[in-house]
């Protein structure tokens, strides 16, 4: 990954360098995360004080929402590959980390489809490699796989059920099937069909309320917290996230 | 046309240079020594460009760390309530300032602060970098209880100072960000990564008890411990992500925490999660010292949890109080936790006082 990385700096550098009849046709690209709940856009100011109502109709409250993106990939309409990012761990608390990746500098061409991973694939996956993301405690602990958290969403609930507020650790990694046997558990999203020959912001969505729904309605009142060695859970998180991400180009 | 510029530049800073403002000085830079595992693991510390660090300036900070001339009456430095043998906290639930006042949070321990990349200090977070920190204790009057430009004054009218911050920053004239550069360079110094844990984790096998191992197991179950979302695992060996957690000690709150600093009251009741290394010298604990033995924390954390409208989701087993961990697995975590102990840190001849 780091050697991708430096070839991209080194073509960024190239193309920066090259003469200014040139770079009127280079393309900026930026990367945002943006969070919302079935279309309600959702911010840190919302984080502790807004109530969703999940599919399976608990009120919750969000506390905490931390998310890893990784390999961001445009496509042209060659079928070449530009990754335009590495990895990226999204804090909602934390306006900073909202941006993936800012005014990267592609050739010109026309870009037909994106795509990225939701956590870290198996290759990229690997145990205390990334001293940014150690510091940050994203590790996801070595009895459960390693390597590294893809989402940490922390919250409270109430339902008929349970009146007083419960907490939730909605947490995802590697699921752990046994002793020893694990099962890889990202998610890779491709956004095909897309029309990108300018300079262009690319909005990863995130749809908190796909997380409990579709196609496991998800009842909180059972599966609330200690989630992460729960391979059946884990399973579930990963069919959930499928229909979560959406990608939308602006100017 | 460039050149010409950096000439008139240059010519500018000679201008305005002199014996006692000496810009072209540099005193002697000196690496901070980052232990083998942080280096393995962890983001290189955290060095503020404006403050390097340098053996001069290292030398004066100890000095001034321990230095009593800094309060009101001369007769309490940083390192009263900072003993080097309690890893730089105080056994005191409370420390005494130079009044007989007595403070309402039990003090931080001092150690590994060049790897707080959060910049907040304090338990409130209130001060956003080291030198901001080592600003506060010095006016605070139930501490220090002096007066800045008392201070600097006192230390200005001595023999030694003047020549010591000319050899640290390149003038005699003693300011008071002079003085937290200074201590803070010190404080930077202040590393504790060579544990018995820290030495297993490198390879030695047996530096440690299957107990140990067992109570480490517990701290990374999340149906256990749980302990390694807010303090730092094998991985992260600051044991501590130097973030804020109200971790269900009280039902309402007498002292609010990082609230009292954000005036958001959802973050009432927050302190920042203290690192678990050298607890063996660091008792009592929690921002108010209420808990003498490493026992009644666990305690805590089983059956003692208390709920209020901010705590932290990860206080997961709050409907029944706690974790609920037998005896057995408390005694072991225990056992893990004291061996992120690291006696050669107390004793560290370069942290003891110079003067």
């Amino acid at each position: 990954m780091k050697m991708k990385l430096l070839i991209i700096i080194v073509i960024i550098g190239l193309v920066s360098c090259s003469s200014d009849d040139d770079k009127a046709s280079d393309i900026l690209i930026s990367v945002i995360n943006s969070q919302n709940w079935d279309g309600e856009n959702i911010t840190a100011s919302d984080l502790g004080t807004t109530e969703f109502i999940d599919e399976n109709g608990e009120i919750l409250k969000i506390e905490r929402l931390r998310y890893l993106i990784s390999k961001v990939i445009l496509t042209n309409s060659y079928g070449d590959e530009i990754e335009i990012g590495t990895y990226k761990l999204v804090d909602l608390a934390d306006n900073n980390t909202l941006n993936y990746a800012t005014n990267i500098v592609v050739p010109p061409g026309t870009y037909t489809g994106i795509s990225f991973v939701y956590g870290f694939n198996e290759e990229d996956n690997i145990d205390q490699a990334y001293p940014d993301l150690n510091t940050a405690s994203w590790n996801w602990p070595e009895m459960l796989g390693g390597g590294y958290h893809f989402m940490q969403l922390d919250g409270t609930f109430t339902s008929p059920t349970n009146i007083s507020p419960l907490p939730f650790n909605y947490h995802n990694g590697t699921a752990r099937i046994s002793d020893g046997v694990f099962e890889q558990n990202f998610i890779r999203v491709n956004a095909d069909g897309l029309s990108i020959d300018s300079n262009t912001n690319i909005d990863i969505k995130m749809n908190l309320a796909e997380w409990f729904k579709d196609p496991n309605t998800w009842d909180l009142n059972v599966l609330n917290t200690g989630l992460m060695g729960n391979y059946d859970a884990q399973r579930e998180m990963n069919e959930n996230g499928q229909l979560v991400f959406s990608v939308y180009l602006g100017d | 046309m460039k050149c010409f510029s950096i000439v008139l530049i240059t010519g500018f800073l000679i201008s305005c240079s002199s014996s006692d403002n000496d810009l072209g000085y540099q005193a002697t830079p000196i690496d901070i020594e980052v232990p083998q595992l942080f280096s393995n693991l962890l983001l290189p510390p955290a060095i503020p460009s404006d403050n390097p660090q340098t053996i001069e300036g290292v030398t004066l900070g100890r000095k001034l760390f321990y230095e009593p001339l800094l309060s009101g009456d001369g007769t309490q430095a940083c390192a009263d309530c900072h003993l080097s043998e309690n890893s730089f906290t105080d056994s005191a639930r409370f420390s005494i300032g130079i009044t007989g006042a007595i403070g309402t949070r039990n003090a931080m321990p001092l150690y590994n602060m060049a790897w707080n990349f959060e910049k907040k200090f304090f338990w409130d977070g209130r001060a956003t970098s080291l030198e901001a920190q080592a600003l506060d204790p010095v006016e605070n009057v139930i501490e220090m209880n002096n007066t800045w430009p008392n201070a600097v004054a006192t230390l200005q009218a001595t023999s030694a100072y003047p020549e010591l911050f000319s050899q640290a920053f390149g003038t005699s004239i003693i300011t008071k960000e002079l003085v937290t550069k200074a201590i803070a360079q010190f404080e930077r110094t202040m590393i504790s990564g060579n544990s018995r844990f820290d030495q297993y984790l490198l390879g030695d096998q047996n530096a440690i008890t299957a107990s140990e191992i067992n109570g480490f197991n517990i701290f990374m179950d999340e149906e256990r411990g749980d302990c390694f979302h807010c303090h730092g695992s094998n991985s992260n060996p600051l044991w501590t992500d130097n973030i804020f957690h109200n971790n269900g000690l009280d039902s309402s709150f007498d002292d609010v925490g990082l609230g009292g600093i954000t005036g958001d009251p959802l973050d009432n009741g927050k302190f920042k999660s203290p690192s678990l290394r050298n607890l063996a010298y660091t008792a009592p604990y929690m921002h108010d010292g209420r808990f003498e033995t490493l026992d009644e924390v666990i305690n805590h954390y089983s059956e003692g949890l208390v709920y209020s409208e901010t705590i932290d989701p990860l206080m997961k087993y709050i409907a029944e109080g706690g974790a609920q961990l037998t005896e057995a697995d408390k005694a072991d975590l225990k056992a893990f936790l004291l061996s992120l102990s690291e006696p050669g840190f107390t004793s560290n001849p370069d942290f003891q006082n110079p003067n």
